[in-house]
């Protein structure tokens, strides 16, 4: 195996300082970097902590405009070969400023990226947010997320059991980046994904072949295009 | 270079006295706000369309032909006239006869809408809303340009033998613009036809509207229309003027703060810095507009948004005087001696009647006679050529 430099970004919500939930995601960062050295790669680390970010991320939400931080954390995301993402819970739910920060992204920036997921609560009742919440909007997001979930309540500081299962998500991390999914899809099939234009992710190709390109060219949707069977889409 | 200022034809209480105008004094207003555009030196006003209140501008072709019989120069347009829940076919005649009632003082601007409840209201449906779009403007086109038109489409009951009345003035059609702010589509079919691109350039970040831009000006070398510095471009833009740089601020931020679409979000300064907004001195406003160029290139028209978030009459009067007393004269010169060669003129319709005749006079349809059951049979006009007879369907 090639040995890589992986460029991790570490986005944690913790409101309080220090925060268990940043605790968390930093000893999930280290076990990556722990494993990916014994595979020879090297890991450089960028935390984005969202609560300096809370106004921004309020800002985007309400009015779709990304201020400086945020457009910092977008580059990082964008530049980013693996997450750790980690999440406070709230009411049962992953909190308020952590998935706003996630909704105001482009639906594209994060496609095929490795993702180890993780949340912290007060009490272990709390404990399928993470497959439960997370993983579907990271689904949402096309991201690749790690198989073992990570969650941490107040008793779980104490067990060997979390050390366990943090050893088990970051080696899953680790292999899942050197498999590199993202850049093949970006080779591949880049195109098939719909990209906003002006939007955060660079690099997108405005095809000029599609059905509706050929309207705008004076074209009718009656036209048969070469993949045959031209369609209406919305 | 064009210089004018658009409207959305909102009616919003104003923050500071506490009043909302009532229908008749906003359309009043706008009426005023119009003329004193024309009085100040501008060239071209603007209004939206829009079919629900808060808005009052459901027919733009009439307040814009009273607002030409009420001046000289000035160019009344769109910004912009809805291509998706409009039949072409009306657009067609609608602008056909305003263009002629305005002597040629008029030209349009085109964009989808982005109100939901508009589309069903007008048996349209919203997510159909860009192919609806492309194809109407396709069937426009056409109407413009062809006495007799045989048309069938997805979205719109066919034509058989149709002749859109009035023909065009001088058979010119009207300058179309194509609004969009990210849809490489619409900025295609405005490269395909040699139309004009316009980007309204407020709310967003200027990097938003850039690369379409670029990409109209490819498109329009690559279709074949010149080179792509020939390309038309529009950008809208918004400005607030004072002679002192805090007494703008100090007076736009009650407006700016409960705009329904800046109201709660960042502040007057930082939305200041991350998009075209411009709120102070005339020298201020001057410099940033200046920067549209370096970011664009040289263009066409440039127009202002003055007068919404309920901002009274004699405010939007006084930034007419300003905009046209201290801002526009130093942006035309300065912007003129920047320019390139070969850009291309902003439109008008003198110069695009030279462009398709020269110093030969322009074509004057004439209708063939009432055959008797109110149509003329299969040739509409007396010069129609006799490749173009009409089909008429069977009944």
């Amino acid at each position: 195996m090639n040995s890589r430099t992986f460029q991790l970004a570490v986005v944690s919500a913790g409101a309080s300082d220090p925060s268990s939930t940043r605790l968390l995601a930093d000893r999930i960062a280290a076990g990556i970097s722990r494993r990916a050295g014994q595979r020879g790669h090297t890991v450089e680390r960028t935390v984005i902590e969202l609560r300096p970010l809370a106004a921004e991320i309020a800002t985007a939400i309400t009015s779709q405009l990304l201020g400086p931080k945020m457009t910092e954390a977008v580059e990082i995301l964008a530049a980013a070969d693996g997450l750790v993402v980690s999440a406070p819970v709230y009411k049962a739910r992953p909190s308020g400023l952590f998935t706003s920060f996630f909704q105001v992204l482009d639906n594209d920036l994060l496609i095929a990226k490795p993702v180890a997921l993780a949340a912290t609560a007060g009490t272990s009742r709390h404990a399928l947010v993470v497959d439960e919440q997370l993983r579907g909007m990271f689904a949402f997001l096309r991201t690749l997320t790690a198989p073992t979930s990570l969650f941490a309540a107040p008793e779980d500081w104490g067990d060997p059991g979390l050390t366990g299962r943090i050893d088990r998500a970051s080696v899953e991390l680790v292999l899942l980046m050197e498999a590199d999914l993202a850049s093949a899809v970006r080779q591949e099939s880049w195109g098939s994904y719909s990209h906003p234009l002006g939007g955060h992710t660079p690099d997108v190709a405005i095809d000029l072949e599609s059905d509706l390109m050929r309207l705008a060219a004076g074209g009718s949707l009656n036209d048969r295009g070469p993949r045959g069977g031209a369609t209406v889409v919305g | 270079m064009q210089f004018g200022i658009f409207s959305v034809s909102d009616i919003t209480r104003d923050p500071v006295s506490g009043v909302t105008p009532s229908e008749a004094e906003r359309i009043d207003a706008v009426v005023t706000i119009a003329t004193h555009a024309e009085e100040v030196g501008l060239d071209v006003f603007a209004i939206g369309e829009h079919h629900n209140p808060p808005f009052f501008s459901s027919a733009p072709t009439t307040l814009l032909a009273f607002i030409a019989a009420q001046t000289e120069r000035l160019i009344v347009s769109t910004a912009t006239t809805l291509i998706t829940t409009n039949d072409p076919v009306r657009i067609a005649e609608e602008y056909a006869m305003l263009q002629h009632l305005s002597k040629g003082r008029m030209d349009l601007m085109l964009g989808r809408g982005n109100t939901a409840p508009v589309y069903p209201w007008f048996g349209q449906d919203i997510r159909q809303g860009l192919p609806l779009a492309l194809e109407h403007y396709n069937l426009l086109h056409r109407l413009w340009r062809e006495d007799v038109v045989d048309w069938e489409g997805t979205f719109r009951t066919s034509l058989q033998g149709f002749t859109s009345t009035p023909r065009p003035l001088d058979d010119v059609p009207p300058f179309v613009w194509h609004g969009s702010i990210r849809t490489p589509e619409i900025a295609e079919q405005a490269a395909y036809y040699g139309d004009g691109f316009f980007a309204n350039n407020i709310f967003w970040p200027k990097e938003h509207y850039i690369r379409l831009v670029n990409f109209y000006r490819q498109r329009f070398e690559h279709h074949g229309h010149g080179p792509r510095r020939q390309a038309i471009v529009g950008l809208g833009g918004q400005a607030y003027l004072a002679q002192r740089s805090q007494d703008a601020k100090a007076e736009f931020r009650p407006y700016f703060d409960e705009a329904p679409v800046y109201g709660n979000g960042p502040s007057l300064e930082e939305f200041s810095d991350m998009t075209p907004l411009s709120v102070g001195s005339p020298q201020e406003v001057i410099e940033k507009t200046l920067t549209f160029r370096e970011y664009f290139g040289d263009y066409q028209r440039q127009l202002f948004l003055v007068d919404h978030a309920g901002m009274p009459l004699s405010m939007v009067l006084k930034q007419l005087d300003l905009l046209g007393g201290e801002v526009v004269p130093v942006l035309r010169r300065e912007l003129a001696a920047m320019r390139e060669p070969g850009v291309a003129d902003a439109p008008t319709h003198a110069a695009r009647v030279t462009a398709k005749y020269g110093d030969a006079a322009p074509r004057q349809p004439r209708p063939n006679a009432n055959r008797g059951d109110n149509v003329t049979g299969q040739s509409p006009y007396q010069d129609t050529e006799s490749s173009r007879l009409a089909t008429s369907p069977a009944l």
